[in-house]
């Protein structure tokens, strides 16, 4: 195998990182055989990851793919009988099922759907079951999970998430703990700010915003930790 | 008819615009330039002035259109009303569902749909101001706008447009060589295959002719992919260069 790019450099779809086999392809790239020869192609921007023995790009533009497993937070757009349909801000709508919410019996007769959960609702709630010829199912049973009833919604972009997590939760742990915020980040982009006054939530959204457009940098902690330290001092 | 081609090239050679024959308009391109839309695109081709914004994958309605394997391309092209010399109707006419159709055959043919089942991706072309050549401009705008949405692709289409003027061949035609040239020949491609992925021909052409003109339109494209990878690039070689640790990090 002959690698044509270095770690961590800029790809656009359609560039060639790689060419030979004895490759394992990881995500953001695709294989092509061109005159007997496989090449490895990258399929979207973003940056190059290479490990032992495969390649791959870290998208630093995409969608929100639904996972098994993943917190997200949704929006309720429609109120059935027994399920509600949520807005995951993915390519498909979630389905959340009633049994899945209350631990009780429901009677829809006697009692609807509306006075649990109502339509434009906010909530916290996890994918138990996805693959692609199926919507994902959701579910709220489990810790923390519920409807959200306060707090600023942002929409941030779903491949920046585990920047703005970080590496063991250290970006997310540095902006609760230097702004004594409560932030909720679902896998699915999107984060529920709240905190004592507007200003500190502008201040979390600001820092935010920062580390989305520069999620790409090295050394990101850091000066976000100055940032808020600076900014804390205008408040 | 004699009188009108001839008139299509001064008398140094050159053509009514200044150019030479097979010189390329200036071209600027810039994305994300529309926040509500998942990936957007500004471009300008010498007169031209194309927005292109692409919505998706998301989910399909009407519902009955979805295939049960792949994601379906929608795109709309349109000219603004105010696009054209005379006041545009705003109802699509029969030459922009042509354009949305082959725009979408041509895109239709890199993107990983089949990733994204029973979804829709929609791309929104308009034409804010057209100057010949907008079939080409579109496709180049549309692979930009889909590449900054985050939408797996095999690679960029660009597009170019060659053409006869006064019996000489020449690269990207403005709105009056393609009108009064002999004719004109849109070309489309995946620069980095080299697979083409749209290729109309309008007018009468020699043999030669066609060939000469493919290898100028490929000669061509290959600068514009050049643009438009730094176009896709600019957003984040602006904020920094240095990347270290980036891919590293996980919850």
């Amino acid at each position: 195998m002959t690698l044509l790019v270095s770690k961590n450099q800029l790809v656009v779809p359609g560039e060639v990182l790689a060419r030979g086999s004895g490759v394992d392809v990881a995500g953001g790239v695709y294989r092509k055989k061109v005159k007997g020869e496989t090449e490895i192609i990258a399929s979207m921007i973003g940056l190059v990851k290479i490990r032992k023995d495969s390649v791959g790009v870290v998208p630093l533009e995409g969608c929100y793919i639904p996972l098994e497993g993943d917190i997200i937070i949704g929006k309720i757009v429609r109120v059935g009988i027994t399920s509600w349909n949520v807005d995951i801000r993915g390519p498909y709508v979630g389905a959340l099922r009633v049994n899945s919410v209350l631990d009780r019996d429901f009677d829809s007769l006697r009692e609807s759907l509306e006075e649990v959960l109502n339509f434009g609702d906010i909530i916290k709630a996890q994918i138990t079951y996805f693959d692609r010829t199926r919507d994902p199912v959701l579910t709220m049973q489990g810790r923390g999970l519920r409807k959200i009833t306060h707090g600023r919604l942002i929409d941030v972009d779903p491949v920046k998430i585990p920047r703005i997590i970080g590496k063991k939760g250290s970006m997310i742990q540095l902006l609760k703990n230097m702004t004594n915020a409560q932030i909720i980040v679902g896998q699915n982009g999107r984060i529920v700010v709240s905190a004592n006054s507007v200003e500190k939530e502008n201040l979390v959204i600001r820092a935010i915003r920062k580390i989305e457009a520069e999620a790409h940098t090295s050394g990101l902690t850091d000066r976000i930790r100055a940032y808020l330290e600076e900014e804390k001092k205008n408040l | 008819m004699t009188k009108e081609k001839t008139s299509l090239l001064m008398d140094d050679g050159r053509r009514l615009d200044g150019r030479e024959l097979h010189e390329l308009r200036p071209i600027t391109m810039q994305s994300s330039v529309l926040d509500r839309a998942d990936g957007s695109c500004y471009l300008t081709w010498g007169n031209n002035k194309i927005i292109c914004a692409v919505y998706g994958p998301r989910e399909l309605h009407p519902k009955h259109l979805a295939k049960p394997d792949r994601a379906i391309v929608r795109v709309e092209y349109r000219l603004a009303t105010f696009s054209v010399n005379e006041r545009k109707s705003p109802a699509p006419r029969r030459r922009e569902y042509e354009l949305s159709k082959l725009i979408k055959e041509s895109l239709d043919a890199v993107l990983f749909l089949e990733k994204f089942p029973n979804g829709t991706i929609d791309v929104y072309i308009t034409v804010l101001d057209a100057d010949g050549g907008t079939r080409c401009a579109a496709l180049t705008a549309a692979s930009i706008a889909l590449a900054d949405a985050g939408i797996p692709m095999k690679g960029f289409i660009t597009g170019c447009a060659v053409g006869k003027v006064a019996d000489k061949m020449v690269v990207d035609l403005s709105d009056v060589e393609d009108k009064d040239g002999q004719g004109d020949m849109p070309v489309a491609m995946n620069f980095n295959t080299g697979e083409i992925t749209l290729l109309q021909c309008d007018g009468e052409f020699t043999i030669e002719e066609v060939k000469e003109g493919l290898s100028l339109a490929i000669r061509a494209i290959g600068d514009v992919y050049k643009l438009q990878r730094e176009a896709v690039l600019a957003k984040y070689t602006q904020i920094e260069g240095t990347t270290n640790d980036v891919g590293d990090e996980e919850e």
